[in-house]
């Protein structure tokens, strides 16, 4: 083994240890100096902290850009220009999660608020880099922990007791789940990195083994409780809606983008070779089966079960089950172009959602709830957020020329293609399509409240204007990655070759 | 300006209406109708030079066109799914986009009256006719279907927000019904896309190399039943009526007059061109259920109580001639059907602006029973209904008569059966056209029994009502002179039509 050189692992990993110390600053500014001021002023000091450093993050991840791509440690991190985006969207996702959280009540501890925030963020990060099991496992682990404590900022209020302490349960259960795979693939393998466990697969030929379909079958499950499919999704309904809301749109964009890209590189290299085939008569054993039905149990179920729900964040979150659900269908196509379907479309679907998520945040801190008559009357009373929702909405019900559709449609085509003779992934699409429409239908009803039902209470909501500003170019970003994605695609889809 | 400049020019009005203050409402009236009608000079400057390009054409080339279409621009969207945006324009879809035009500016002009949330109003009005102008003009069926669904959303809130009778329900049954049919359309599209090969979306490059039949077999009906739930064939016309109803004025009239000519647009440009042999299997299946759309809608437009509703159902009647005109595929059926878009999109945007704005606005109720006498009060409303009215039942001397007099000839040819049933809808179109007539603007004040107290003092004194305003009598004369004009000179439609038809129907573009 050559000797580690640690210097070489500070200057890769220097944006994560950039916002690690930014986390520290912001705990001990907050520690030190704001403990008696006012709760507004605290969040805005710390927030605008966290976003120095954030902002500070970004730059030497734009400087490796272009680099030959550079492995650490063994293998078990690697940089190259895939992760660096893909690292650049965490950064960009956290930094909006800050924005909105400057606007909403976390309680009292504001600077323990930002900096668990902010080590999510660096887990997440190291998430995405990594390419060897355990890493893999600890990233996922400082994600998840942070995510937890996070859900519990509601001090007072039950709901989010609740929901962290389910949410940590099922957490705990899945991380057993995955770890417990994970040591039958290496069992069988005798490799923990990606690389080495598909070359094992591939040299040896020990194919579909039952001790490594048990491995798999434990690692599929264990990240189908992170990224919330059927039937592992139980905790998501409880825990989106129990957490303060940004934090909300914390787990439900930059958590799942990171949990997403990494299982596609599980699946893509880790397991190649062991696909199996989900085509509609012709199934075989395999991962793409697994992930064939679990999506189409999530598309059937997450749509189906937001059509009853009276909240707002429990709208969304199974409408986030039922997203995780189309975004499987690209995994199932096991292509390059699915690869790229699925990447374009975690980062389209984690704008909108983050942009929905900050307004339901703006909105119900002001009128004091999230239940979906809380809305009524919403486009008199802020019209301009109101007009953000209509977009993050109905991109998420994938209506054209917004983000969610063209995803959508990508998603479905790189399904179609796999096997364009026959067909074979057609099932899956055409109920992915019958399922969007069902979708339309809550959707409509979430606009419904906003738009169309009057309100006896006609105030004006006045948001900060910081935040209508970072909400709009959500909105905005949302909408150019609809009609004109020609940019973002093309840099996947070269970066994806090289995968 | 090319005709493109229609989708921008109402898109921009659209954009700039959001940027008006709420408050100034004539302001956004006045940005709306501007935006309408210079849309609609662009669209008429730039039929007339088509117009006499085809006439040039024809009379150079003895009688037959060439190539009909008049590229507009094609331009690579999205490379990575060989997305073009591809505008251009023929002979069939020329005579809607200027339709649309005029359904816009009358639409806006029977709006004038709206004064709850003016400016959203006018600004999904406007997003959803910029949308249809898209899908006319679009010959990419990426591109088609994202103006298609585009028009869908604006519907929702349109009728959702200014509607009446079960606004919400209408509303709500109306999108999910074109979701639904955009969703088959959406799997055909990719079906197509795949299984040529995956080179192209481009609806006339895709109509060069048709597919294999056993592959057209199976995705004419998804692609044409999909775009025929909005063009309201039987069985799937039942979102057109409650729909209709419960929409506010402009909406009916927009949703009758043209976006359920999108419906029967996309059947013939998606569908029928890229699938001959799928035309070919399933035009019988078509034409039946053409031809029980059209009696069926003519049967139960003769027992409806509303007013409305009749309109409603007459729709789904007519839109029943032009699926049997398509299914014809002969010259003689389907440039009626092409012509009985048009033709049927004047008749009942003039009909809904009679029965929603003239009437209900006034007298807040559709109920036959409870209206009467109104010709002595209205009488404008009067003699408007009475020529839409005349137009819709095929009187000679107005379009609906060209149109459906060409469509009933060619069905003959196809099946005289086809024709005989569908003839028999004239009758009974006349019947429940005269019957609405009397009961609404002649008889009064003869209870039929079930009058609350109040009803009967109103009916039997003639309650003044407010006279028909400027705007109204602007916008519906504009539509019957439409009606007349191309009924006494059809030639100025029909000749861009036939030709266009004829090349279809030889296998050219």
């Amino acid at each position: 083994m050559t000797p580690i050189s640690y210097l070489e692992v500070f200057k890769a990993l220097n944006s994560e240890v950039m916002l690690a110390v930014t986390a520290l600053a912001a705990l001990t500014l907050d520690l030190a100096s704001l403990r008696r001021a006012e709760p507004l002023l605290r969040r805005r000091t710390i927030g605008t902290v966290a976003i120095i450093g954030l902002l500070a993050a970004v730059i030497p991840l734009w400087q490796q850009l272009g680099h030959p791509r550079t492995v650490l440690l063994g293998g078990t991190l690697a940089v190259d220009d895939l992760i660096l985006v893909f690292k650049v969207v965490i950064v960009v996702l956290t930094l909006l999660t800050v924005l909105i959280s400057m606007d909403y009540d976390v309680g009292r501890h504001v600077g323990e608020y930002f900096a668990v925030m902010l080590f999510g963020a660096i887990g997440m990060m190291l998430l995405i880099s990594a390419e060897e099991l355990l890493t893999i496992f600890v990233a996922l682990e400082l994600t998840s922990i942070s995510l937890y404590i996070l859900t519990a900022f509601h001090k007072s209020e039950l709901r989010s007791q609740e929901a962290a302490l389910k949410y940590f349960m099922f957490g705990a259960i899945s991380s057993a789940f995955l770890l417990f795979g994970l040591s039958y693939v290496y069992g069988v393998t005798g490799a923990t990195s990606l690389e080495g466990i598909r070359e094992v697969v591939k040299s040896s030929g020990v194919g579909m083994s039952p001790l490594l379909a048990t491995g798999m079958l434990f690692v599929i499950v264990g990240f189908g409780f992170k990224v919330a499919v059927v039937p592992f999704h139980l905790w998501a309904p409880d825990a989106y809606e129990g957490a303060p809301t940004p934090v909300t749109a914390f787990i439900a964009t930059g958590s799942k983008v990171a949990s997403f890209f990494v299982l596609l590189k599980v699946l893509f290299i880790g397991f190649a070779g062991l696909e199996g085939s989900a085509f509609w008569g012709h199934f075989s054993s395999g991962w793409t089966m697994l992930l064939a039905i679990t999506g189409a149990l999530s598309m059937v179920l997450g749509n189906c079960a937001a059509i009853v729900q009276r909240n707002v964040k429990r709208l969304l979150a199974y409408s986030s089950i039922a997203h995780a659900g189309y975004i499987f269908i690209g995994l199932v196509a096991a292509s390059r172009m699915g690869a790229t379907s699925v990447l374009f479309y975690i980062i389209v679907y984690s704008l909108t959602n983050l942009g929905a998520f900050g307004v339901v945040a703006a909105l119900s801190s002001r009128t004091g709830g999230d239940e979906l008559q809380d809305f009524d009357g919403m486009a008199k009373r802020a019209p301009f957020l109101s007009s953000l929702m209509l977009i993050f909405v109905l991109s998420l019900a994938g209506i054209p020329p917004l983000g969610g559709f063209f995803g959508k449609f990508y998603l479905f085509a790189s399904a179609i293609q796999r096997d364009s003779q026959n067909f074979g992934l057609l099932w899956l699409v055409v109920l992915g399509i019958l399922m969007s429409a069902v979708s339309l239908y809550y959707y409509l009803v979430l606009l419904k409240h906003i738009y169309v039902v009057d309100s006896k209470n006609e105030s004006r909501i006045i948001t900060p204007t910081y935040l209508n500003v970072t909400l709009g170019l959500v909105a905005l970003a949302v909408v150019l990655l609809g009609v004109y994605p020609r940019p973002i695609l093309e840099l996947l889809n070269s970066l994806v070759a090289a995968l | 300006m090319r005709v493109d400049w229609t989708i921008y020019l109402t898109f921009l009005g659209a954009g700039l209406i959001l940027l008006l203050p709420r408050d100034s409402k004539n302001l956004i009236r006045w940005v709306a109708l501007l935006t309408g009608v210079a849309a609609l000079l662009v669209g008429l400057k730039n039929y007339f030079d088509y117009n006499a390009w085809v006439n040039a054409e024809l009379a150079a080339h003895n009688g037959m066109l060439t190539d009909g279409f008049k590229q507009i621009v094609n331009v690579t969207w999205i490379p990575a799914l060989n997305v073009n945006y591809h505008l251009a324009v023929d002979g069939i879809n020329f005579p809607l986009i200027i339709l649309n035009g005029f359904v816009c500016v009358t639409g806006i002009l029977f709006s004038w009256n709206i004064e709850n949330r003016v400016k959203e109003f006018f600004a999904f009005f406007l997003t959803l006719i910029a949308g249809v102008y898209g899908v006319f003009m679009s010959m990419d069926l990426f591109l088609l279907f994202v103006f298609y669904e585009l028009a869908i959303i604006p519907k929702y809130f349109v009728i959702a927000i200014w509607g009446s009778t079960r606004k919400e329900y209408g509303a709500m049954k109306l999108v999910l019904y074109s979701f639904v049919g955009s969703a088959a359309v959406f799997i055909g599209i990719l079906a197509v896309y795949f299984s040529a090969g995956g080179q192209t979306f481009d609806i006339l490059e895709l109509a060069k190399h048709p597919l294999a039949p056993e592959v057209q077999i199976w995705v004419f009906p998804l692609i044409f039943v999909g775009f025929a739930v909005l063009a309201g064939m039987w069985p799937f016309h039942t979102w057109a009526p409650t729909g209709h109803v419960a929409a506010p004025t402009a909406a009916s009239m927009l949703l009758a007059g043209v976006v359920m000519k999108l419906g029967s647009y996309g059947c013939f440009r998606a569908a029928m061109l890229l699938f001959p042999q799928g035309l070919e299997h399933w035009k019988w299946w078509i034409a039946v259920l053409a031809v029980i759309g059209i009696v069926y809608g003519a049967g139960v437009a003769l027992v409806q109580k509303d007013f409305k509703f009749i309109i409603g159902y007459s729709s789904v009647s007519h839109m029943g001639f032009v699926l049997l005109g398509l299914a014809t595929l002969n010259v003689m059926g389907m440039s009626g059907a092409i012509l009985q878009m048009f033709s049927h999109g004047i008749v009942a945007s003039l009909l809904f602006a009679v029965v929603g704005r003239m009437v209900y606005d006034r007298t807040h109720t559709r109920q036959l029973d409870e209206l009467g006498g109104l010709a002595k009060v209205i009488p404008f409303a009067c003699v408007t209904f009475v020529i839409g009215g005349v137009a819709s039942m095929g009187m000679p001397g107005f379009s609906g008569f060209v149109a459906e007099y060409q469509i009933l000839a060619g069905a003959f040819q196809m099946h005289p059966l086809l024709a005989l049933v569908a003839g028999l809808s004239i009758p009974i179109t006349v019947a429940y056209i005269l019957n609405a007539n009397n009961k609404v603007f002649m008889e009064r004040d003869e209870p039929a029994g079930g009058h609350g107290h109040g009803h009967s003092d109103e009916s039997s004194s003639h309650p003044p009502l407010p006279p028909i305003t400027l705007p109204e009598r602007v916008a519906a004369i504009i539509l019957m002179a439409l009606l007349v004009i191309v009924g006494l000179y059809p030639s100025i439609m029909l000749n861009m039509i036939k030709a266009n038809v004829e090349l279809f129907l030889r296998g050219g573009r």
